[in-house]
């Protein structure tokens, strides 16, 4: 059993939900994102997600793009990324997921990636751009190493994708809450319920729901009918406006409690 | 018969798209198989491609400049002399077709040298639906006539600042939008690029290039030509010309790419001859990136090939040698540019002015009784003042 399986086992034990918090990994600079990880840690956030800068991040809306940018300027990089997982690793036993567009795991390569993934500590993998269907590679290797790789649904999957997701998924699965591009919404849309209810018929895995939620009625209004909430842009865009002051971490870490109160 | 059922040149291609999409690719897919299928649709492609785009274009003998290079026969498939000036029309006409089918009511494209987002902008016209066009503001800048005829055709014109400003930057943000709007919206993408089924599908409509310049050669010469050769950005106009050949095994394919400032400079969108293989916009394919798997911006003076990707089948064509690639620089393009417009008197774009310079090179290693068709795949008058500034006229 991984980290990520115990942490849900724990969590339903408690009758509690995951809160999942998004961050791009050397945004404003490499030191702050470990920093801020532990500091998650610390504050009880269930599971970590470390996103990794793409070029072209395709379903990132402008706050995790510009985010992106920033770290790419700061030269980090996936190896970067591994190393400071590693270090955290020494000191929590919090799980850590990466995000990262299929490129930069494709390159690294793809086989040497798991193994290193695995060796630094990091319990799953979340590819937005990579469907099961493309998947076959990186699943093989994964499973092998029991490296979790996390897929997707959306509010446009058909019952056809939600039983082929949930058979491929390992961890839990990512809905999707919205069409559209990652970042904060003074809305969610209505039927997440009925789309979440529908895919609870098919499958026990824990179901997280991301994209979008940005206050803590939104956290509160998921967390009623999901096992988790991500959040992500609403913490970037906390960092942002605090990245020059010297309490950066202990602001972000505020808002977040506030969040998951 | 490539690709296979999930899009796969021999492992290019395929479907690396956010889960969002899928449903919309897979709706397309099932749209455009029964279309390819349905006598009806294709009367009616068949009927806008002769009557409104003004197909067949003339495969052209272009005399003086086969004497100046000293080959036996150059011919030009006039791509240019299409409406809208370029092939991109033959796509975009199956595209709004297929819109209409699945009852969207609103396209988007993305554009860089202008020339298929003019080709949406004016099918969405014809056919009355919305239209958002996406192009970096760095093309918005070079190639502002063709902004200024979008905005004639009733399309918005939405300027892209993220990245390297020019086509990449522009599909991603109309893949952002497509993922936003997925239920209304069908994507026009304007090459053999992205996710399955685009590239098989684009090459369909664009292999109308390809039928009638092999039906007009063997009518012209009684035989087949000895090259093909075409500018390769995405790759369209080159797909559209090989694919019919692609079982007449002497015909040989050749894509010529941008090297831009030149092949060592880093500055170029050579994919093909200098890039690695990643996955971009959907596809697996030639990519131009660095060691980590990040996407390098590509250059070219023709907004038309400045992009770090090409269309899967080319990968696949170039891995297994059916096709072979090579690069000329902005400098070169230009004289090919004017080499055109003095010897024949056709201006050509700067895409396939890359293709007609690509001739003077490749005369000095080829049998002078050869037969070449060039696909002149869109016309020069959106590049005068670009070129006006560099040749100082």
């Amino acid at each position: 059993m991984n980290r990520i399986e115990r942490k849900f086992r724990e969590l339903k034990r408690q009758k509690k939900k995951a809160f999942i918090a998004f961050i791009t990994a050397g945004y404003p600079n490499l030191s702050t994102t470990k920093k801020l990880l532990l500091e998650f840690a610390r504050i009880g956030v269930d599971i970590v997600e470390l996103g990794v800068p793409f070029s072209d991040p395709m379903a990132d809306g402008p706050v995790i793009q510009q985010a992106s940018e920033v770290a790419l300027k700061n030269k980090v990089n996936l190896r970067k990324i591994l190393k400071l997982v590693k270090e955290a690793r020494r000191v929590t036993q919090m799980p850590v997921c990466l995000m990262s567009y299929y490129n930069p795991i494709y390159c690294f390569p793809q086989d040497k990636f798991v193994r290193a993934a695995v060796d630094a500590g990091v319990d799953g993998v979340i590819v937005p751009d990579l469907p099961p269907e493309e998947a076959k590679g990186l699943l093989k290797t994964a499973q092998q190493s029991g490296l979790d790789i996390i897929f997707f649904l959306a509010p446009t999957s058909t019952g056809e994708r939600i039983k082929l997701i949930s058979q491929k998924t390992r961890g839990f699965i990512y809905y999707v809450s919205l069409t559209g591009v990652t970042g904060p919404r003074q809305k969610l849309p209505a039927d997440i319920a009925v789309n979440l209810a529908a895919i609870k018929r098919i499958t026990k895995k824990p179901v997280c729901v991301g994209f979008g939620v940005s206050s803590r009625a939104q956290v509160k209004q998921i967390t009623r009918v999901a096992d988790g909430v991500i959040v992500g842009s609403a913490i970037i865009k906390k960092i942002r406006e605090n990245r020059k002051r010297a309490d950066l971490v202990s602001r972000v870490s505020n808002f977040v409690l506030k969040l998951k109160a | 018969m490539l690709p296979d059922k999930k899009g796969h040149f021999n492992g290019f291609g395929g479907r690396y798209v956010p889960e969002t999409l899928i449903y919309a690719l897979d709706q397309l897919e099932r749209e455009y198989k029964k279309a390819k299928r349905d006598r009806a649709f294709r009367r009616e492609f068949n009927y806008y491609l002769s009557d409104y785009a003004g197909r067949p274009t003339p495969l052209y003998l272009a005399a003086n400049l086969s004497r100046y290079l000293g080959i036996k026969k150059v011919y030009l498939k006039r791509e240019d002399l299409l409406h809208t000036g370029a092939h991109k029309i033959n796509n975009t006409l199956g595209q709004i077709l297929l819109a209409v089918r699945m009852k969207k009511p609103r396209v988007i494209a993305e554009t860089g040298a202008g020339q298929h987002g003019v080709a949406t902008a004016t099918v969405a016209a014809r056919f009355g639906l919305k239209c958002d066009i996406y192009m970096g503001t760095e093309d918005i800048h070079r190639q502002e006539l063709n902004v200024f005829r979008m905005k004639l055709l009733g399309a918005r014109v939405i300027p892209v600042r993220s990245g390297s400003k020019t086509l990449k930057d522009a599909m991603t943000e109309a893949l952002r939008d497509w993922v936003t709007n997925v239920r209304t919206t069908h994507y026009i993408i304007g090459s053999v690029a992205g996710p399955h089924p685009y590239p098989e599908m684009v090459r369909e409509f664009q292999a109308v290039i390809g039928r009638e310049a092999r039906r007009q050669i063997l009518q012209k010469e009684k035989r087949l030509p000895d090259y093909l050769v075409a500018c390769v950005g995405g790759g369209s106009n080159a797909m559209g010309l090989f694919y019919p050949f692609y079982n007449d095994k002497r015909v040989k394919f050749i894509g010529v790419e941008a090297a831009g400032l030149g092949l060592a400079s880093g500055r170029h969108a050579a994919t093909l001859v200098k890039g690695g293989i990643g996955v971009l916009h959907g596809s697996k394919s030639g990519l131009l990136e660095d060691k980590f798997g990040q996407v390098e911006i590509a250059h070219s003076i023709a907004a038309g090939l400045d992009y770090p990707g090409v269309g899967p089948e080319h990968a696949y064509y170039k891995k297994t040698g059916r096709a072979t690639y090579a690069a000329v620089t902005d400098k070169e393009a230009l004289e090919g540019f004017k080499l055109l417009s003095e010897k024949e008197g056709i201006i050509p774009a700067l895409e396939p002015a890359h293709a007609i310079f690509y001739l003077t090179k490749l005369r000095r290693r080829i049998n002078k009784n050869s037969v070449i068709i060039v696909c002149l795949s869109g016309r020069g008058d959106k590049d005068t003042q670009i070129v006006a500034e560099r040749l100082r006229l």
